[in-house]
């Protein structure tokens, strides 16, 4: 059984961390990122393949990440090591894999497939490990729909700027002009389909300011959250991701309303004095999901 | 016999040194004694000069022989060319049986380590040792005893003549022919000669050594001509690059930002946060991430420290310029701004390391601390902290004014991460007690914050600020749940150095260390 | 498992350990360096004899230079070893004999 509210759970940031250094993967949580990522892709050196999913399994099944998403980055479907990945993967309980250079939904249920082999050889349950996919090119950009709709097991789709942008023969200018086609559309694809949407990761570590700026900005575009490189990035991410107290009060008068009247059969709701429409209602709910996991949150929904 | 912190001081060791145990920080408080006095001659002639043309006259002058205590301070830190200089005129003397009595020893000094070895070096006296020194205390290659004291204690341990110096070597960046000396001005500065001070006051002989004679009188003088007996012109005192650094980039290390965050949190909540505070710090990542986060709620606030003490490094010496702090009162100079500042920011000035930390004077500035924040090897459930000894039982660090400004501040604070590698910083027992858990009031790790029961007033004044706090035996189970929980490590019997209280009594014994032995299947 | 050449897996970066193991002459011959010998040395031997164990070997040359590795970076090393010893990189017992 897939858990839908798994699927929905808060990510606000995901941290990459290379799944071959011991000192990296030992307590990554006290930086408090919603997503830890462990690399078995770019990260590590093509001599250390073998060996990073054995510190990867022995991590995942002994250290205590204290209620971080485990997600893993497995090796591309074009090399010869992604179906070890997910035997690896799957056996140490990962919540969620992470398909790199994804472009179509064949991709996505290649994975699937093996995935499910995995639970069933490890004794599994069905649908316990996610799926997300990275698009790391223009034609996975275009078809970031039926890549978000391709399996039950998809939480959502990320952006791959590096990638993306050497194939639209451009780079990344810190401007975000070269990535704005490619966000509009897996946003837009992303919120179609039902699923969550990422941001590339931000790589000049020197311009903080820059950083800030590239977060709002991805925030207020509907994304769910930003990749990070960097612990130091993650507490900026999670200050735009935090809503502030009158978009809380605003929230707790929706649900409120909403669920009051609901309970009393009666169909129009209203928030200080205004007519308001049923679909705000899972705004609201997210709202104060995002406002308690930032520990702002002192009401009692 | 067990003394206040729990620690067996061998009975041997309390004959041989006629020692009493560490007995609790306040123990010697308002109980009178007499001081030592130097042995002095006068200078009533007018000949005017009292240069000397080499280190081996002025040790022949000085009248060296066997068994002699030789002062030397660390001023010049890793840049030192003082005391080598000095020791290896001593060892082509062939004098034996020395007393090395310096601030401290680093890996600067490993080109003495064959004088350990045959005998011309047998007893040392230092804030701690770094380097092959260390380890070469720690393998038993010392005959006698090394003694760790902290920057007071080393004050007060020459003051009531337990350590008379004999002779002392003052590395000098300006002097001029009559003994006034100065840190500044010359070719290897160092900001400040605190720690010399005593020695010009109370050894025997007082010799300057400068590589920068200037015209008579070199004023301001940090040290006067009224307590120098010789002064000898060499060409170099110490490596100006090494002495001090440039300015060190503030920290990008999230983990000691993180810890930099919870502790200026956790300080701000304090009744002691206030107009006109004061605060000493180190220049460890962490300590100078937080000083920064302090500074910028200082600035919202409205908020002035009125005094920072202590080894100050540029973030203190911007503060200061800023005008968020009043005054900066310096016994050690970290890097070249602070160097620069001390000589040309009238509110910033040099005190004397009795001044700083002497715990048996009539109050030094340690007594007028609110904060200070420190760094600990180890800290373990009695909030006991060492500094000296590392992983491996080897000595490795020095106790510097850790147990000085412990005892000082109303708010002591170690920041530490719970472990170092594999190592668990916060555990059931130190290796090595250097600082007493009844002068730390606060440890600060990256997995929470930890409040000495000791101080209720503490757990109160922040209980409603949303801390991440923890017992500290908490943290120490969460270290162990991590690396597992450590085994002692395996010494010899042999007791091969003390760790002095600052008032002179035994905290604790550093025994030779031995190879490891696995136990038995 | 029966080590058929020497092979090497880890660093001798903080926090990780290099381990090496060769055909062994009979028995398990274990040597150790580590940084926290005295603290961690007969948890690291006994850890390394509980992962041999598992892996189904009594007859290695194992020597680890450890920079304070965790127990499970300890057994990932040893496992990565001993793998690359017998060339298998698929089908690897993850739960069974790797636990």
């Amino acid at each position: 059984m897939i858990n839908e509210q798994k699927k929905k759970r808060l990510r606000r940031s995901m941290m990459f961390l290379n799944g071959q250094k011991p000192s990296l993967i030992k307590d990554p949580y006290i930086y408090k990122a919603d997503s830890l990522m462990f690399d078995l892709e770019d990260a590590v050196a093509v001599t250390a393949k073998d060996t990073a999913r054995f510190s990867l399994f022995h991590a995942l099944t002994t250290i205590d990440y204290r209620g971080a998403e485990r997600v893993v980055r497995i090796n591309g479907l074009d090399s010869d090591l992604w179906k070890e990945d997910i035997r690896c993967v799957v056996a140490a309980d990962a919540e969620l894999i992470r398909i790199p250079k994804c472009e179509n939904k064949e991709m996505v249920q290649e994975v699937e497939a093996e995935v499910a082999k995995a639970e069933k050889e490890f004794g599994k349950e069905e649908g316990s490990v996610l799926i997300m996919a990275a698009l790391e090119s223009a034609k996975g950009v275009l078809n970031a729909y039926e890549v978000c709709t391709a399996s039950p097991r998809m939480i959502g789709i990320a952006l791959s700027g590096g990638d993306y942008t050497k194939d639209l023969q451009t780079r990344i200018t810190g401007t975000g002009v070269e990535l704005m086609g490619g966000r509009q559309q897996m946003i837009i694809a992303a919120r179609a389909a039902g699923v969550q949407c990422f941001d590339t990761v931000w790589t000049d570590l020197d311009n903080m300011e820059g950083f800030r700026r590239d977060v709002q900005m991805i925030h207020d575009m509907g994304f769910d959250g930003k990749s990070c490189i960097n612990p130091r990035q993650i507490d900026i991410v999670h200050e735009i991701f935090t809503p502030v107290k009158k978009d809380i009060i605003f929230a707790e008068k929706v649900i409120r309303e909403i669920d009051t009247k609901k309970a009393q059969g009666i169909g129009v709701f209203t928030v200080d004095g205004k007519m308001i429409d049923i679909a705000f209602y899972d705004g609201a709910k997210r709202t104060i999901m995002m406002a308690k996991a930032a520990g702002v949150y002192e009401g009692d929904l | 016999m067990k003394n206040a912190v729990g620690r067996e001081i061998p009975e041997e060791i309390l004959k041989l040194t006629g020692k009493d145990v560490y007995r609790g920080s306040h123990y010697f408080d308002g109980k009178e004694f007499k001081k030592d006095g130097p042995v002095t001659k006068p200078v009533i002639n007018s000949n005017g000069s009292k240069l000397v043309d080499s280190i081996h006259d002025v040790l022949v002058k000085c009248g060296i022989k066997d068994g002699m205590r030789l002062g030397f301070h660390h001023h010049f830190r890793t840049g030192d060319k003082v005391l080598n200089m000095v020791m290896e005129e001593v060892h082509k003397m062939g004098i034996k049986n020395i007393t090395l009595c310096a601030s401290s020893l680093g890996k600067q000094n490993d080109p003495i380590l064959p004088m350990i070895e045959d005998g011309t070096i047998t007893n040392i006296e230092s804030s701690g040792v770094r380097g092959s020194i260390g380890t070469a205390i720690s393998e038993g290659k010392l005959q006698g005893l090394a003694i760790m004291r902290s920057h007071g204690g080393r004050v007060r341990a020459i003051e009531t003549g337990e350590a008379h110096v004999d002779i002392s070597f003052i590395g000098a960046p300006t002097s001029d022919e009559y003994g006034n000396l100065n840190a500044n001005g010359g070719k290897a500065n160092c900001g400040v000669l605190s720690y010399s001070a005593v020695d010009a006051q109370f050894a025997d002989k007082v010799v300057a050594v400068t590589d920068t004679l200037v015209p008579f009188p070199n004023l301001p003088a940090q040290i006067t001509q009224t307590y120098v007996d010789y002064v000898v012109v060499v060409d170099q005192i110490g490596d100006p690059s090494k002495i001090a650094t440039g300015a060190a980039k503030p920290t990008t290390d999230q983990r000691k930002l993180l810890m930099a965050k919870y502790c200026t949190d956790f300080v701000v909540q304090t009744p002691y946060f206030k107009e006109g505070f004061s605060y000493q710090t180190g220049v460890g990542g962490a300590s100078i991430a937080s000083t920064l986060y302090l500074a910028e709620i200082m600035r919202e606030k409205n908020i002035h420290m009125g005094f920072g003490v202590g080894g100050i490094a540029k973030p203190m010496c911007d503060l200061l310029d800023e005008g968020l702090i009043y005054k900066l009162v310096d016994t050690q100079d970290f890097d070249e701004p602070s160097i620069e500042n001390i000589q040309r920011n009238p509110n910033h000035f040099y005190i004397t390391g009795g001044e700083y930390a002497n715990p048996f004077n009539k109050g030094a500035y340690v007594n007028k601390l609110d904060f200070v924040i420190l760094a600990a090897l180890e800290v373990d459930t009695h909030f006991n902290c060492n500094v000296v000894v590392g992983s491996d039982g080897v000595i490795t660090g020095a106790q510097g004014g850790h147990p000085d400004t412990a005892a000082g501040a109303k708010c002591t604070i170690v920041i530490a991460p719970i472990m170092q590698g594999r190592m668990p910083t916060i555990c059931s027992d130190v290796t090595t007690v250097t600082t007493p858990g009844e002068d730390v009031d606060v440890v600060v790790t990256d997995y929470g914050i930890a409040i000495n029961p000791r101080r209720q007033d503490l757990i109160e004044a922040t209980k409603d600020a949303k801390l991440p706090l923890k017992t500290i035996e908490e943290l120490r189970d969460i270290a162990y749940s991590i690396t597992g929980e450590p085994e002692r490590v395996q010494f010899s019997d042999r007791v091969v150095g003390i760790i002095e209280a600052r008032d002179g009594t035994i905290m604790d014994v550093v025994r030779q260390i031995k190879d490891f032995e696995f136990k038995d299947e | 498992m029966e080590i058929k050449k020497p092979a090497v897996a880890g660093t001798l970066e903080s926090s990780d350990c290099q381990v090496v193991v060769e055909p062994g002459e009979g028995k398990i011959e274990f040597s150790l360096d580590s940084t926290v010998i005295h603290q961690f040395g007969n948890q690291i031997r006994k850890v390394t004899f509980e992962t041999l164990d598992r892996l189904g070997i009594d007859n290695v040359k194992i020597s680890i230079v450890d920079k304070g590795a965790l127990d499970c970076t300890i057994k990932a090393r040893i496992e990565g070893a001993v793998f690359r010893s017998v060339d298998q990189y698929e089908n690897l017992p993850w739960g069974g004999a790797i636990k």
